[in-house]
């Protein structure tokens, strides 16, 4: 028994369709419980009041931003090495996903950096990746929409995610060396030196698993939705031929 | 190779406009800027690197939708797909020949144009390094998102959209060149970064291209 | 130097249009493809040139020797009759011989641009880079498009005196006679089946 018997379209649909209403529910009782602890349990930042607390939103969301992406880049290989057209359809299915959450994170960053910095939108460096991040979101989910042929499309997809993502990382480091910024450092990192105290740290984690499963409940069920249509297609052109 | 390279030129010269375009643009898109920022000599100082790296980038995208459309729509590149010349090789003859028809005249009129927008007197040298090192990857870049498009009926305002995020790098580090030129400091680092990013497109887009031509070819 | 197509199915928009088929031309002989109309003429030869790949089986010939026809023929406007074939020549690494102006009647026209041709010279001038470019298996999707009666027939005579003659082979696919005595396949015997297996939506029946 391999993993990739899950590739065949019924059995994905069959195996997940159970556990999404699991997941649904396991990441709205995260999200709800997290949010709850962080805006309500955990103290004020002595320095940012208040205000800091949209970090439960912020971080969550930006790490999303970038690991759906990431999710994108891996699902479009297994598509153009092994074939596998549930493959192909979760990234195309984890697209608008990903771009929900890079707008996410860059207005609770808006809303967190108006009071701090004053304004806005700065180009910061952060902020200037996520606006290049949405472009490149943008781009691909376009693609997808412009092409007719679903294997088409999806191959040309793929070679544009796997080009992006090369151009996302040098964007990063181009954006870095153009302007120094404001943004704080990254909020979590595993060299626990550099982290929140801890009283944040918990409440930000819950969080983040409630956003992670959110991810996967609806990526399960927007892939199950792909395949349908794919499904009625396949199905239309049987019939006219 | 050479052959296609010949005829991708000769095609320039002779469809009227295959070199002017892009630089009649280039020409009027920095012609209008003084017009919508004021005539103020300073600001223009300011502005001038990241205007004439924009302007060229905007030249360069103009005639990119034309890469491969013609050929697809007469029926080349199916005919060039089964010749003996390799699809990446193809791609990387385009590439070249776009850049020699838009990447090149726009780098050779950018220091004329420099004067126009008040351009620091140190900065012409770096200006004309960074577009020759720069507007390669331009072209490059610009294939492969041709390449990508290309069956499509209205391909070019999709191909701008994929085409411009990936630009990003290129312009960053083109303008900073310019910039520091303009204010005496080494320019050495994002001049080096361009030529980096240049190779490597060339190095490896033409195999994206050729995959994505493969695809649209089907 | 034999075509040999072993039990081939080929797919148009993911779904099969043809399976089950198997035939060999030999050198020096043409084939005509026959079939209405959507029975996947177009897309057969398509495969059999390399443009596609087959949903099963195979397609053998010697290497670099193929070359594919279509109504769309790379024809450059802005280039002349004889520019337009010396870069098609010189692509395939074959020279640029004298005699093929004369087998497509186009001596008169060396030096005129291509835009300025009439369709049917266009399309002359079309089927003329089949014999700058010194490939010996040709596959032609109606190569007569747009051809008077005395143009198909010098194409005609052209494939079977110097083509066919010097050991050449040729898949057509064409609606009128071209008086080549040559066997015809009826695709319609080969049409897939409406559950036929093997197109790339099969995962999704």
């Amino acid at each position: 028994m391999s993993i990739w018997e899950y590739a065949n379209p019924k059995k994905f649909i069959a195996t997940t369709t159970p556990l999404v209403p699991w997941l649904l529910g396991v990441s709205i009782a995260l999200l709800v419980g997290g949010l709850i602890w962080g805006f309500f349990f955990t103290p004020d930042d002595f320095r940012q009041g208040s205000t800091v607390k949209i970090f439960y939103l912020h971080v969550p969301s930006a790490l999303m931003a970038i690991n759906v992406w990431f999710m994108m880049l891996i699902t479009s290989l297994v598509w153009l090495v092994r074939r596998h057209h549930v493959s192909a359809l979760a990234a195309r299915a984890a697209a608008p996903i990903g771009i929900i959450m890079t707008v996410m994170a860059l207005i609770t960053g808006a809303i967190w950096g108006q009071p701090m910095w004053g304004t806005w939108w700065a180009w910061d460096p952060r902020l200037t990746s996520f606006l290049i991040l949405f472009l490149f979101y943008l781009g691909y989910m376009a693609l997808w929409e412009a092409i007719e042929d679903p294997d088409t499309a999806a191959d040309l997809t793929s070679v544009l995610c796997i080009v992006g993502s090369v151009f996302a990382v040098l964007s990063r480091y181009a954006v870095n060396f153009w302007n120094q910024g404001l943004h704080q450092p990254a909020s979590l990192s595993l060299d626990k030196e550099e982290n929140v105290a801890d009283v944040f740290w918990y409440p930000a984690l819950v969080c983040i698993a409630g956003f992670v499963l959110l991810f996967v409940a609806l990526v399960l069920m927007r892939t199950a939705t792909e395949i349908r249509v794919r499904r009625i297609k396949a199905l239309e052109a049987r019939m006219r031929s | 190779m050479i052959a296609l390279l010949r005829r991708d030129l000769a095609l320039a010269v002779r469809a009227g406009g295959g070199f002017g375009l892009g630089l009649a643009f280039f020409l009027i898109v920095v012609v209008l800027v003084p017009f919508g920022v004021g005539p103020e000599a300073a600001l223009l100082t300011l502005i001038a690197p990241g205007i004439l790296w924009v302007a060229a980038l905007l030249a360069a995208l103009l005639s990119l939708d034309r890469i491969f459309a013609l050929d697809f729509e007469d029926g080349s590149l199916p005919l060039l797909a089964t010749s003996p010349l390799p699809l990446e090789g193809v791609a990387l003859i385009k590439g070249i020949a776009h850049w020699i028809t838009t990447g090149l005249p726009l780098t050779l009129a950018a220091p004329a144009l420099g004067f126009l927008l008040n351009l620091a007197p140190s900065a012409y040298v770096w200006l004309f390094a960074s577009l020759a090192l720069g507007t390669p990857a331009l072209s490059m870049i610009g294939t492969f998102g041709a390449a990508l498009t290309v069956g499509l009926r209205r391909g070019g305002l999709l191909m701008s959209l994929l085409v411009l995020p990936l630009y990003v790098p290129t312009l960053i580090f083109g303008a900073e060149a310019v910039r520091r030129g303009a204010d005496g400091l080494g320019a050495a680092t994002p001049l080096l970064m361009l030529a980096g990013i240049t190779l490597g497109s060339f190095a490896l887009l033409p195999f994206a291209a050729s995959a994505a031509l493969r695809v649209n070819l089907k | 130097m034999v075509l040999t197509v072993s039990d081939l199915a080929v797919a148009r928009g993911g779904a099969p249009v043809l399976e089950g088929l198997s035939f060999s031309v030999a050198p020096g002989e043409a084939l005509v493809l026959r079939g209405p109309n959507g029975i996947g003429k177009t897309t057969l030869l398509r495969t059999l040139a390399g443009l596609q790949p087959p949903i099963a089986g195979t397609v053998n010939f010697p290497e670099d020797t193929g070359a594919y026809a279509s109504h769309a023929d790379g024809i450059k406007a802005q280039l002349t009759v004889t520019e337009n074939l010396a870069f098609w020549a010189d692509v395939h690494g074959a020279d640029l011989v004298d005699s093929v102006f004369e087998a497509f009647d186009l001596v008169d026209l060396r030096d005129r641009f291509a835009g300025t041709l009439s369709a049917g010279q266009k399309r002359r001038l079309g089927l003329a880079r089949l014999g700058v470019i010194g490939r010996d298996v040709l596959f032609l999707d109606e190569p007569t498009v747009s051809l008077d009666g005395f143009s198909v027939k010098m194409f005609a005579s052209w494939l079977r005196d110097t083509h066919l003659a010097l050991g050449g082979i040729a898949v057509i696919a064409t609606h009128i006679d071209l008086g080549l005595d040559a066997p015809e396949l009826d695709l319609t015997p080969f049409k897939a089946a409406p559950d036929a297996r093997g197109g790339s939506d099969e995962a999704f029946l």
